[in-house]
């Protein structure tokens, strides 16, 4: 469904040129979850901004369902390919109500019976008609992640790109959440790429997932070889350890890297 | 557990809202000896306002009550501003969780982590040292080049553990972290982690741990408190957590995903009103 | 509480409709909650109300001349006293409300929207779209307001209808370089990446996406300004470039009474301070409508 092959992304001209995705390739079945994590600055968000369009600058093949990404994307891609964003009080518009968020969509690409859709969608995402007509400030996070899924899954797209989808939010808000998309994913068949820091989100949403480090991908695996602590290369190992939690002989052997 | 040093009785914070009065921490209790405790919550929990009352930091719109708060004898509680400033830094210290806020853009590191040693007399030449050696007990690599780096060269990581040698070098007995590592990555915040835990065991401080991650404060702090709409709902032995009794502390642990035993399905926290009422 | 009151701060909003009124309500109870605005506001309101009453207020004109009249000073008969033609200046003050009203009213008409187009559009496409509206820009800031406004009116010829054209003119710059500000975070936030992951155009997202955003700072910034742009207008009707004779410019009235400064100082004061008071009042209005405005404030 999807394919990347080779991509590139750098930023910046001459001295200051930082190559933000360094030849990155993968693939996503039809259905399935993949996952990209790795730590802060590895390019895992780049890899996704590229994937829905947001980025032009970039080299290399992107292809969903065997079309080629077009530069610019041609407006029928958007209905096929939506993203849900990290940051739930960032990605909604102030002065939008719930109701003009998810119009929005309907509206640019001409689609009729804008009101049963969006009364269906809120339904589906677990909000109710009685949220339609409030400002993003009157919901809580989780609320405003419901609407920002609502306000993906509207135009019936066939693949999610989930950028870091439930970190910004409380633990047992983030259950909530992942059920959600969850039970979406199943309901509607989609293909999602989930970008995370978080090793134990992507093992719970993900079939297969990639570890990116400075640009690259340095290790792809499934969710079971992860389960089953199966990594193979160190940074992978060292990632999924410290995942887990703090231990004292564990932390002694990371090394303290001057990154400055 | 060593001998208490902080006593918190009965600590109630009220803020004053236009709209009315909002009691965001309703009588909590609690010592802290020469050891790790976490106070874990949600957020709106109060954890971090329990942190900041402690050292009296609270917005300007907020009362602090309490039957006892003391710290080595000293009332918190009934200080004046004065007497807080005594304590404040010098004898309690306080980590936050994004450093780059808390440190000054435009002076050098190592003259803002000097500033701890003012009115002491000290020679130039002898700060200089005092600041280096405190870089060095924080595992930073090259104290000499750090030193003179600006706040926005140092990254999240190398920023905490400046923030953490500027605290601790008027040697305070108690440190609050406040979400020390909640903008770290997970390899970095295993080197921040293990320098808390070492000045914990060599140097004797206590160390308070406000965090919303549940697995990160069981593995790292001794004891744990846990925080459900300003009360603490259950206290235990780190260890224990995962045998925790309150249905609340049981539904967090639940919700959790875990890296091992993937489930379809999360389990979502259903709360219970009489969760409020302690 | 009256079921209005329920309504208007009802929890849940149920339609569009509801949603904007109790929006306004609520914006209407922060001015309240800040006198110096709120007092701002009341004589704005004033202003409105003289304007659109005058024939009532001051039914003798602004040009009924009476030569046996002249140079009295305030008395009950003539509240601000009489001119050197011996017109009541109170009824001029009332009358010259109107032009005021008209003039600021038309500056903010024409200068917002352009301000708003060129800064949103400079913010928005960056490049060298940015390079040509920004320096276009600069070269009406580099000129003051007022110096700039007297080339205009020289040009176009001397009328209030030229004058107001002036000074809209001048006045749009620093509009849109602060929508360029505005726009420039704007762009960068999440909601407008999710807007163009919808397939949105670039004139969709400026219109119905950025322009809200940039509209309440805008705002702020035009009812600040119109002191200034009150006073500009004064200062051309002062120099006899504005509105013409016998029209009740408020600046063209303190210009004549300068010549007679010295025996009847009213004549000189009264539109003074009716400039004055009016400029504050738009200040301290345009305070006040910075928290009104602000979503975040909610």
């Amino acid at each position: 469904m999807i394919e990347v092959a080779d991509l590139r992304v750098s930023f910046g001209r001459g001295a200051s040129l930082v190559h933000a995705v360094d030849g990155v390739s993968f693939g996503v079945r039809e259905g399935e979850t993949f996952g990209l994590v790795g730590e802060s600055g590895c390019g895992k968000s780049t890899v996704l901004r590229a994937l829905c369009g947001l980025n032009p600058e970039w080299s290399g093949g992107i292809s969903f369902g065997g079309v080629a990404l077009a530069r610019p994307p041609d407006r029928g891609f958007f209905r096929r390919v939506q993203m849900v964003f990290q940051d739930p009080f960032g990605s909604l518009h102030p002065r939008h109500t719930v109701n003009t968020t998810l119009g929005e969509p309907l509206a640019i690409h001409g689609i009729g019976d804008r009101d049963r859709r969006i009364v269906e969608v809120l339904e589906q995402v677990g909000l109710g008609p009685a949220f339609r007509y409030r400002y993003p400030h009157q919901l809580s996070g989780g609320q405003r992640q419901r609407l920002a899924i609502a306000r993906a899954l509207i135009l019936e797209p066939r693949v999610l790109l989930l950028d870091e989808p439930t970190s910004a939010l409380d633990v047992s808000v983030q259950a909530e959440i992942l059920n959600l998309l969850t039970d979406m994913r199943r309901a509607r068949g989609l293909t999602c790429i989930l970008v995370s820091h978080d090793l134990a989100v992507v093992a719970h949403m993900c079939d297969r997932l990639a570890v990116m480090m400075q640009g690259r991908i340095v290790e792809e695996l499934d969710v079971a070889a992860l389960a089953a602590g199966r990594t193979v290369t160190d940074y992978a190992t060292g990632l999924l350890a410290a995942s887990r939690g703090y231990d004292r002989q564990l932390a002694a052997r990371f090394v303290v890297e001057d990154g400055a | 557990m060593s001998d208490p040093q902080l006593f918190v009785d009965d600590l109630h914070v009220r803020f004053r809202t236009p709209q009315r009065m909002v009691h965001a921490v309703r009588g909590v209790s609690f010592t802290v000896g020469r050891e790790k405790v976490g106070i874990v919550g949600e957020s709106g929990s109060g954890k971090s306002t329990v942190g900041r009352a402690i050292l009296r930091l609270t917005a300007p719109n907020a009362t602090v009550a309490a039957r006892r708060m003391e710290f080595q004898g000293v009332d918190l509680a009934g200080a004046s501003e004065t007497a807080m400033l005594k304590v404040r830094g010098r004898r309690i210290g306080m980590i936050m969780q994004d450093p780059r806020y808390a440190l000054d853009p435009v002076m050098r590191v190592g003259e803002q982590i000097g500033e701890a040693l003012d009115g002491r007399g000290l020679s130039a030449a002898v700060r200089r040292e005092q600041v280096l050696a405190m870089l060095e007990a924080v595992r930073i690599r090259n104290p000499q080049r750090v030193y003179d780096l600006y706040p926005h060269e140092v990254s999240g990581g190398m920023g905490q553990r400046i923030m953490i040698a500027m605290m601790l070098l008027p040697e305070p007995d108690l440190m609050i972290a406040d979400e020390p590592t909640s903008a770290l990555d997970v390899t970095v915040r295993m080197q921040v982690l293990a320098i808390l835990d070492e000045l914990v065991t060599s140097r004797g401080l206590g160390l308070i741990f406000i965090s919303h991650d549940l697995n990160l404060v069981a593995s790292f702090c001794d004891r744990v408190l846990i925080m459900y709409s300003g009360r603490i709902v259950e206290e235990c032995r780190a260890e224990e957590l995962a045998a925790a009794r309150h249905p609340y502390t049981r539904g967090l642990l639940a919700s959790l995903p875990r890296i091992e035993a993937r489930r379809e399905r999360l389990a979502v926290l259903q709360r219970d009103p009489a969760w409020l009422d302690g | 509480m009256s079921a209005m009151g329920t309504w208007l701060r009802a929890e849940v909003t149920t339609s569009p409709a509801h949603a904007r009124v109790q929006r306004a309500f609520y914006g209407w109870l922060r001015l309240r909650a800040n006198p110096l605005a709120f007092g701002g506001f009341l004589i704005l309101v004033g202003l409105v109300l003289v304007a659109a009453l005058a024939p009532v207020i001051a039914p003798v004109g602004y040009n009924e001349q009476s030569l046996a009249l002249r140079l009295r000073s305030p008395s009950a008969e003539h509240w601000f006293g009489t001119d050197e033609l011996g017109r009541d200046l109170f009824a001029r003050i009332v009358w010259g409300a109107r032009i005021t009203i008209y003039i600021s009213t038309l500056v903010a008409v024409i200068a917002a929207p352009i301000g708003l187009a060129v800064g949103t559009t400079a913010g928005y496409f960056g490049g060298w779209t940015d390079t040509v509206l920004m320096r276009i820009n600069d070269m009406f800031l580099s000129f003051p307001g007022l110096i700039l406004a007297l080339g205009f009116v020289a040009a176009l010829g001397p009328g209030i209808g030229n004058a107001v054209i002036a000074i809209a003119l001048t006045a749009w710059p620093p509009i849109a370089r602060l929508a360029r500000a505005e726009t420039l975070t704007i762009r960068a936030s999440d909601y407008i990446a999710a807007v163009r992951i919808q397939g949105a155009g670039p004139l969709r997202i400026i219109l119905r996406h950025i322009v809200p955003m940039c509209v309440p700072s805008v705002v702020v910034r035009i009812t600040l300004n119109m002191a200034g742009i009150i006073l500009t207008a004064a200062g051309l009707g002062f120099l006899g470039l504005g509105a013409q004779p016998p029209t009740p410019e408020w600046g063209a009235m303190l210009s004549t009474g300068r010549q007679n400064m010295l025996g009847a100082w009213w004549i000189a004061a009264v539109p003074g301070i009716a400039i004055l008071i009016t400029s504050l009042a738009f200040n301290l209005f345009g305070d006040g409508l910075r928290d009104v405005l602000d979503p975040r404030s909610e």
